[in-house]
C-alpha cells in the first residue's frame, strides 16, 4: 500500500440527525405502511360503494370522542415536534419533556378510542362496516402502541444521556414516525367520520 | 472513556488484495468463522450464496411438484394422485415457483452482486440483510408445514374466494397459506428497503445514478414496486384470515362483503409483482449480454426508462386478470388498453438487446447462449400475454392451458433462463472457478428443446378449450397426444436443470482456476479477487463511466478514467463510503454494524408469533411478541463504536 494523499475535505463519520442511513430506512419503511392504509381505505370505499344505502347503516359515526382523540393526537405530535427541536439545540430536557408529554397524549388516545369501541352498538363480526371499522381503527391503534413502545425506548436513551445537539438521529427518526401516524390517523377520521356526513 | 470519531479527512491509497493495508481490512471484516459465524454473520456474499441455493431447493420441489402433475396428465382419465391431491400440488407449486423461487434468487443475485457492482463493502443494512433471509427461509418453511399432513394450501396461488373462505375450505390449508404469506412479506419489504437504501446512499464515488449497471435499475424498480404493491396482499390475506378466524365480512357475500375485492387486492399486488420478479432478471441480461457481444449496451438509457416505465405502468393493469368476471365494459376496455401499452417499454429493451448482438461479435459461451434464447422465449410469452390482453380473446382462453403456456414462457423464459446465464456468467466470481463450458452446453440445449417442446403445445391445448387445473380429462378430447408430448418435454427440461446442477457440483470442485476476470468484463464486480475478500475492494474506486474495466478499449466515452486501485481507505473499522444520491459526490463515512445475531433472534420471534396466531396459542404470540421487541431494541441500541452517540 502506499498513501497517495489524504483528502483535502474532511467528512462527517457516521449517522448524524437526517444524514443517516436509518433516515432513509424510515422514509421508505412510512412509504409502504402509507400503502397498507391506503388499501385499507380502499377496501372501506369500495365495501361502502357496493352497499345499500345509508352507509353507515346506523348513521354517521358519533364525534363526541373522536374529535378529542383528533386533537390529542395532533397536540402529541406538536409536542414531540418540540422535544426534537429542543434536542437540535442541545436541551435534553427539552427533549425528555416532549417524549413524556407525547407518551400522554398517546396514551390519552388509546383511552379516547378504547372507550369508544367499548360503547359501540356493534361487534367486529356484526356486519361488513363493524368489521371494516375494528379493523381499520385497530390497525391505526396497533400503530399508535408500537410507536408509544419507541417514544418510551427514545426516552430511556435520554435518560441514559446518549443524544446531544450533533448525534440524535434515532429521535429525527422516530419523531418522523409518530407524525405519520398522526397523518394516518386524519386520513381514517376523514373516511370513518366526515365522508359519511358529505354525502 | 473513549471519544467518538466525528470527522476525518480520509487516506486516499493505492492498494490492492496483497498490500499490507488490506491485513488491517481482512481483520475488520472477517467474522469469526464456524457456527457462530455462520448464524451471526451479515456479509452480503454469504447472505446473497444463501438466498441463491435456497431459491434453487425451492425450485427443484416445485419441480418435482410439476413433475407428479405432468405424470398424471400425460395420459387422459390417470388417476396416479387424488383430485384434492392435485389441488394441492398445483397450488404449493405455483406459490413455490412464484414466492419461493422467483424473487428470491433474483434477491440473492442483487444481494451478492450489488455492493460489488456498486463499488462498496456491503448493503446500507447488513443486519437487515440478515433478517430478510432468515424470514424468508422460515416463511418458506411455515408454507410448508402442512404438506406432510396433507392439509398444504389448496386454493390455487391467487386463492379465490368464496373457494377459499372457511364455509367450503374448513381445515388449516388457507390459514396456513394466508399466514405464510405475510411472514414472506416482511421479508421481501425488509429486502427491498435495503436495494433502495443502498442506491441511495452507498454507491462509489462517482457512479453518478446514470453509470449504474442495468441490474441495478431492475431490482431498484422491483424493490420500489414491492414497497407498494406487497401492503396489499399482505392486507388481502389478513382479511381473508380475519373472515376465516373470527368473523368479519369483507368476502362474505351473504352480510354485504364482496369476493371481488379480494381479486382487486390480490392482483393489485400481483401483477407488479410479476414486474419485480422479471425485471431484475432482464437486467441480468442487460449487463451479461454486453460482455459476451463485446459492446456496450445499445440505448443504455432507453433500457433504464423502459424498466422503471415497465413497473409505472403495471400498476395500471391489474384488472386484465379479471375480465371474465362481470366488471364494466368501460373497465374493460380501459384496462384493456393499459396492459397493450405495456408493448412499448418491452419493446424498447428487445430491439435494444437484439442491436447489441447485431452489432457486436458476439462469443457463443453457455452465459450467452442463455441470454440470447432468453430474448427469443420473452418474445414468444410477450406475444401470448399481449394475446390475452385483448379483452374477446380472453374471454375464450381465460382459465385454459394457453394461459399455463402464456405465463410458463414469461416466468421460465424471463427468469429461469437468464438465472441460470448469470449463474454460468457470476460462477467464477462466486466461487473462484469456471464452470464446465462443454456440460454447459449441453444443459442449455437439453434446457431449451425441452422447455418448448414442453410448454408450446400447451397453447395448442388451450386453443383447443382444455381448462387449467384439472385432474385428469376425459378421453377423445383431442388432448391426449399434445399431454403427452408436454410431458415429455417438460421432463426433458429437467433434466437440463439436472445436468446444470451437476455441472455447478463438478466445477465447484474441479472447475478451472478463474482469476480476477476471465471474462473481460467491463464492470466493478470484474476487479476484484474472484472470490471477493469480505471487504470487497481493497479501497473504494473511483468511478468514471459505465464500463469502468473497458476505459481501454473505448475513447469515444470520453468521460475521464475510473481509479480502481487508487481510492478510499476507509480502515477504521468496517466502514464505508456515503456518497450524495445523483452524482455520487462523497459526502459521510458510514460505519459498519458487525455480525450479530439480533436477526437470527428476531426472526425466529417473527416465526413463532405466526406459528402461535396459526394454532391460536395467545401464550405462545405473547413469548414471541416479547422476543421480538427485545430484539429489536437490542439491534437499535445506540453504540459508540458506530459513532451514534458522540457525548
Amino acid at each position: 500500500m502506499t498513501v497517495v494523499a489524504v483528502s483535502r475535505t474532511t467528512l462527517p463519520v457516521g449517522s448524524k440527525g437526517r444524514n443517516a442511513s436509518g433516515w432513509w430506512g424510515m422514509l421508505t419503511l412510512i412509504a409502504t405502511e402509507a400503502s397498507l392504509f391506503a388499501y385499507l381505505l380502499f377496501s372501506y370505499f369500495y365495501l361502502a360503494s357496493h352497499a345499500p344505502p345509508p352507509w353507515p347503516s346506523g348513521g354517521p359515526p358519533s364525534l363526541t370522542l373522536a374529535i378529542p382523540g383528533t386533537c390529542v393526537l395532533v397536540a402529541g405530535s406538536v409536542t414531540m415536534w418540540w422535544g426534537e427541536r429542543g434536542i437540535e439545540r442541545g436541551r435534553r430536557w427539552q427533549l425528555a419533556t416532549g417524549l413524556v408529554l407525547s407518551l400522554l397524549l398517546g396514551i390519552i388516545f388509546i383511552v379516547l378510542e378504547g372507550t369508544e369501541w367499548a360503547h359501540k352498538g356493534f361487534k367486529l363480526s356484526t356486519g361488513v362496516y363493524s368489521s371494516l371499522y375494528f379493523t381499520i381503527t385497530g390497525f391505526h391503534l396497533a400503530h399508535v402502541i408500537a410507536g408509544l413502545l419507541m417514544l418510551a425506548v427514545l426516552l430511556l436513551w435520554t435518560m441514559l444521556d446518549y443524544f446531544d445537539e450533533n448525534r440524535h438521529s434515532a429521535v429525527s427518526i422516530g419523531v418522523i414516525y409518530w407524525h405519520f401516524i398522526t397523518v394516518v390517523w386524519l386520513a381514517v377520521f376523514f373516511t370513518f367520520y366526515i365522508t359519511p356526513r358529505l354525502g | 472513556m473513549t471519544t467518538t470519531e466525528t470527522h476525518r479527512a480520509p487516506v486516499i491509497a493505492k492498494a490492492d488484495d496483497s498490500s499490507p493495508s488490506s491485513e488491517t481490512l481482512l481483520s475488520n471484516w472477517e467474522g469469526p468463522g464456524g457456527l457462530r459465524g455462520w448464524l451471526s454473520t451479515v456479509d452480503h456474499k454469504d447472505i446473497g450464496k444463501r438466498y441463491m441455493i435456497t431459491a434453487f431447493l425451492f425450485l427443484i420441489i416445485g419441480g418435482l411438484e410439476a413433475a407428479v402433475m405432468r405424470a398424471q396428465l400425460a395420459r387422459p382419465e390417470q388417476h396416479l394422485v387424488t383430485p384434492e391431491q392435485y389441488a394441492q400440488l398445483f397450488t404449493m407449486h405455483g406459490v413455490t415457483m412464484i414466492f419461493l423461487y422467483a424473487l428470491p434468487v433474483l434477491s440473492g443475485f442483487s444481494n451478492y452482486l450489488w455492493p460489488l457492482l456498486l463499488g462498496s463493502r456491503d448493503m446500507a443494512f447488513p443486519r437487515l440483510n440478515a433478517l430478510s433471509y432468515w424470514v424468508f427461509l422460515f416463511a418458506g418453511i411455515f408454507l410448508y408445514a402442512s404438506f406432510p399432513l396433507g392439509k398444504a394450501p389448496d386454493g390455487g396461488w391467487f386463492n379465490y374466494v368464496p373457494y377459499a373462505s372457511r364455509t367450503f375450505n374448513p381445515g388449516p390449508n388457507i390459514d396456513v397459506y394466508a399466514l405464510g404469506m405475510v411472514l414472506l412479506g416482511i421479508s421481501t419489504t425488509v429486502g427491498s428497503i435495503n436495494f433502495i437504501v443502498t442506491l441511495i446512499r452507498t454507491r462509489a464515488p462517482g457512479m453518478s445514478i446514470n453509470r449504474v449497471p442495468i441490474l441495478v435499475w431492475g431490482t431498484l424498480t422491483a424493490s420500489v414496486g414491492n414497497l407498494f404493491a406487497v401492503p396489499a396482499v399482505t392486507l388481502a390475506f389478513i382479511l381473508l384470515w380475519t373472515d376465516r378466524q373470527y368473523g368479519t365480512h369483507f368476502f362474505d357475500v351473504t352480510n354485504g362483503g364482496q369476493p371481488l375485492l379480494w381479486q382487486h387486492l390480490f392482483w393489485m399486488f400481483g401483477h407488479p409483482w410479476v414486474y419485480a420478479i422479471v425485471l431484475p432478471a432482464m437486467g441480468i441480461v442487460s449487463d451479461g449480454l454486453p460482455t459476451f457481444c463485446r459492446r456496450p449496451l445499445v440505448g443504455y438509457t432507453a433500457v433504464a426508462v423502459a424498466t422503471v416505465t415497465t413497473m409505472v405502468l403495471g400498476f395500471g393493469v391489474w384488472v386484465h386478470h379479471m375480465f371474465a368476471t362481470g366488471l364494466p365494459v368501460m373497465s374493460l376496455s380501459y384496462f384493456s388498453a393499459s396492459s397493450m401499452v405495456i408493448v412499448i417499454p418491452s419493446a424498447v429493451a428487445v430491439f435494444a438487446w437484439v442491436a447489441t448482438i447485431w452489432t457486436g461479435r458476439p462469443v457463443f459461451t453457455t452465459a450467452f447462449l442463455y441470454f440470447s434464447s432468453f430474448v427469443l422465449l420473452f418474445v414468444i410469452g410477450g406475444v401470448s400475454g399481449f394475446m390475452t390482453a385483448a379483452v374477446p380473446v380472453d374471454f375464450q382462453l381465460t382459465h385454459t392451458y394457453f394461459v399455463v403456456a402464456h405465463l410458463h414462457y414469461v416466468l421460465i423464459g424471463i427468469n429461469v433462463f437468464p438465472v441460470v446465464g448469470g449463474i454460468y456468467y457470476w460462477f467464477p466470481k462466486f466461487t473462484g472457478r469456471m464452470m464446465n463450458e462443454r456440460l454447459g452446453k449441453w444443459s442449455f440445449w437439453v434446457m431449451f428443446i425441452g422447455f418448448n417442446v414442453g410448454f408450446f403445445p400447451m397453447h395448442v391445448l388451450g386453443l383447443a378449450g382444455m381448462p387449467r387445473r384439472v385432474y385428469t380429462y376425459a378421453r377423445g378430447l383431442g388432448w391426449d397426444s399434445w399431454n403427452m408430448v408436454a410431458t415429455l418435454g417438460s421432463y426433458m427440461f429437467a433434466v437440463g436443470i439436472l445436468l446444470f446442477l451437476i455441472n455447478v457440483w463438478s466445477s465447484l470442485k474441479r472447475g478451472k482456476v478463474a482469476g480476477n476476470n476471465p471474462w473481460d468484463a467491463p464492470s466493478l464486480e470484474w476487479s476484484t479477487s474472484s472470490p471477493p475478500p469480505p471487504y470487497n475492494f481493497a479501497v473504494i474506486p473511483m468511478v468514471a463511466s459505465r464500463y469502468p474495466l473497458w476505459e481501454n478499449y473505448m475513447d469515444d466515452e470520453g468521460t475521464g478514467r475510473s481509479s480502481i486501485h487508487e481510492g478510499l481507505l476507509l480502515d477504521h473499522g468496517r466502514e464505508t463510503i456515503g456518497t450524495t444520491m445523483l452524482d455520487a459526490e462523497p459526502a459521510v463515512i458510514l460505519k459498519m454494524p458487525g455480525d450479530t445475531y439480533a436477526p437470527l433472534v428476531l426472526a425466529i420471534g417473527l416465526a413463532v408469533l405466526f406459528t402461535g396466531l396459526l394454532l391460536h396459542s395467545w401464550w405462545l404470540v405473547g413469548l414471541a411478541v416479547a422476543v421480538t421487541l427485545l430484539a429489536s431494541v437490542a439491534w437499535l441500541w445506540p453504540q459508540r463504536s458506530l459513532s451514534q452517540i458522540e457525548r
